[in-house]
């Protein structure tokens, strides 16, 4: 793989950066106890949970890269297969869906992997949106069982857009062939999960340091003025920063990482209404202290192809 | 010297299930109102799959999981080698007949299930019996759970809700699919002296249903 020279500056930059920050955030934890932390130590519990979470991206992401291409495909393909998991433990299903989650999981799901491996970008893209759609409700209805039938395929179809499809797009960007920036995409990637990363975080932080002022009266507590611009703003600066790793111009980055971010923000915002729906605080616990990974990664999956389409739309040489 | 080869392969097919079934359901134990400590107990559960077993055995931690054994129906567990291995050597099950009229005195399930608790064991068993392929949560209790509770007071008789194993593995699927399960584990309960046996076995119903409850909120 070309650009080994960005990606060892990115890492070392991450690890530094993850070294301050779980020093900080210890020494915080150890000395400050002060305003606003005083009472409500959830804050630093809840940055800490997320360093640890990000010390496992920045691993798993680096060991995957190891690997190259293949690496990163088979690294998603087990995210997806854990977010999946994850959402279809929640929808509804009746006995008669066994085949149909066999499906999911055993078909849809692998086929889906082999052709962002293969590069069939077109395939791809169509897969799951157009022939699992079409095909999921012959293997149900084949069983016979009418009971909340059109609940059941929509709810699985759902989580197969989400987990897979729209997961699939984050890898897919190495797929992608963009001039003078061959063998890089997995910067893209890196840049893709900071931004959003990122943002999530100052969407936690924000309201609890400067107050809230809630976007709607019908909305959750968690949804306010304060964290959305601390998170488009975040995103913003971050996505601006690291510029350098994609092949962006910086006010390219600029509307690029706003867009990521306002996606991201969107896409937790419609998880959280999902698992307000279903009566879940969060969507498993995998990740001690977070949740599921679905929790940690609803914001990626739902900002991955909108990110994959501009790139190929204003970056690759077709 | 084949019983040593025996032991040996039983230890690790059993770590082998453990992993198994770890990786396809991703099971969490939810401790809600008694604590995994080596106490005897008689956990009673719902039955909806044949992975209930292995599910709850691989669920408690390894020090708890070496002397609890599941009380299983030898015609199922005995019907071939491969059953009878994982089912007498893996699990180390205490078979019963449920052939009530063609059985021996010695056979009785109660008997057995008491002499294993007096070895020191703790049980794992299904009081209703068979498994559950109806619409309705949980169906009436067999009248085992009683006898075992007047025989042994002093046992804890914990009830123990297991969530969503039966969309993993349907009866007659052979694949399972991996979605998550959960075990829930609550807080045990006690025969009064002098108690009814239908008061008490409607006692220990509802507080294996209020488990399935408390793990929707």
């Amino acid at each position: 793989m070309n650009g080994h020279a960005e990606f060892a500056q990115l890492f070392t930059g991450l690890v530094l950066a993850l070294l301050g920050a779980t020093l900080v955030a210890a020494a915080i934890r150890r000395w400050w106890t002060g305003p606003p932390l005083g009472s409500e130590n959830i804050i630093i519990e809840t940055v800490f949970a997320r360093i640890n979470a990000w010390w496992a991206m920045v691993v798993l992401l680096s060991l995957a890269a190891l690997f190259g291409r293949i690496g990163i495909v088979v690294l998603f393909a087990m995210i997806s297969f854990a977010a999946l998991r994850e959402f279809l433990t929640l929808t509804a299903k009746r006995r008669a869906d066994h085949g149909v989650l066999m499906f999911s999981f055993f078909v849809a799901l692998p086929l889906q992997y082999v052709l962002v491996a293969a590069g069939w970008i077109g395939l791809m893209t169509i897969f799951i949106p157009v022939y699992a759609f079409l095909f999921l409700p012959v293997i149900a209805a084949m069983r016979g069982d009418s009971a909340g039938f059109l609940t059941r395929i929509a709810e699985t179809q759902w989580g197969l857009m989400l987990c897979i499809f729209a997961a699939s797009h984050a890898p897919a960007l190495l797929a992608l062939d963009i001039p003078g920036f061959e063998g890089k995409q997995i910067l893209i990637i890196a840049w893709l999960v900071i931004v959003v990363q990122a943002a999530d975080m100052a969407h936690f932080i924000t309201p609890r340091l400067m107050g809230r002022t809630r976007i709607a009266p019908d909305v959750p507590h968690s949804r306010t003025w304060e964290g959305f611009i601390g998170a488009l703003g975040a995103g913003v600066v971050v996505g601006t920063a690291l510029a350098w790793i994609t092949p962006f111009a910086s006010w390219q980055a600029a509307i690029m990482a706003l867009l990521v971010s306002l996606l991201g923000y969107a896409g937790g915002m419609v998880m959280a209404t999902i698992k307000r729906d279903k009566g879940v605080a969060d969507w498993g616990h995998l990740i001690p202290g977070q949740g599921g990974f679905m929790d940690r990664l609803d914001s990626v999956v739902f900002s991955a192809p909108l990110l994959f389409h501009l790139v190929r739309f204003f970056w690759t040489s077709v | 010297m084949l019983k040593r080869l025996v032991e040996a392969a039983a230890a690790i097919a059993g770590h082998g299930l453990v992993l198994f079934v770890r990786m396809v359901t991703a099971p969490r134990a939810i401790w809600a109102g008694i604590e995994p400590i080596p106490r005897k107990r008689v956990y009673f559960a719902n039955h909806t799959s044949n992975a209930d077993f292995p599910l709850v055995w691989a669920v408690l931690p390894a020090f708890l999981r070496s002397r609890t054994r599941p009380v299983a129906a030898s015609d199922y567990w005995l019907k071939n080698r491969l059953r009878a291995f994982f089912g007498r050597d893996v699990l180390n099950a205490v078979l019963i007949n449920r052939d009530r009229d063609n059985r021996d005195p010695e056979e009785d399930p109660v008997q057995r299930m008491i002499a294993a608790l007096d070895e020191g064991s703790s049980l794992i068993i299904f009081p209703e019996g068979m498994r559950n392929l109806t619409e309705d949560p949980l169906l009436e209790f067999k009248t085992g759970l009683y006898h075992l509770a007047m025989a042994r007071p002093d046992v804890d008789l914990v009830p123990t809700w297991i969530d969503n194993l039966n969309s993993v593995l349907p009866k007659g699927e052979i694949v399972p699919v991996p979605l998550i399960c959960t075990v829930t584990f609550g807080r045990p309960i006690h025969i009064a002296p002098g108690e009814d046996r239908d008061i008490f076995l409607s006692r220990a119903h509802a507080a294996l249903v209020a488990l399935n409850k408390g793990s929707e909120e």
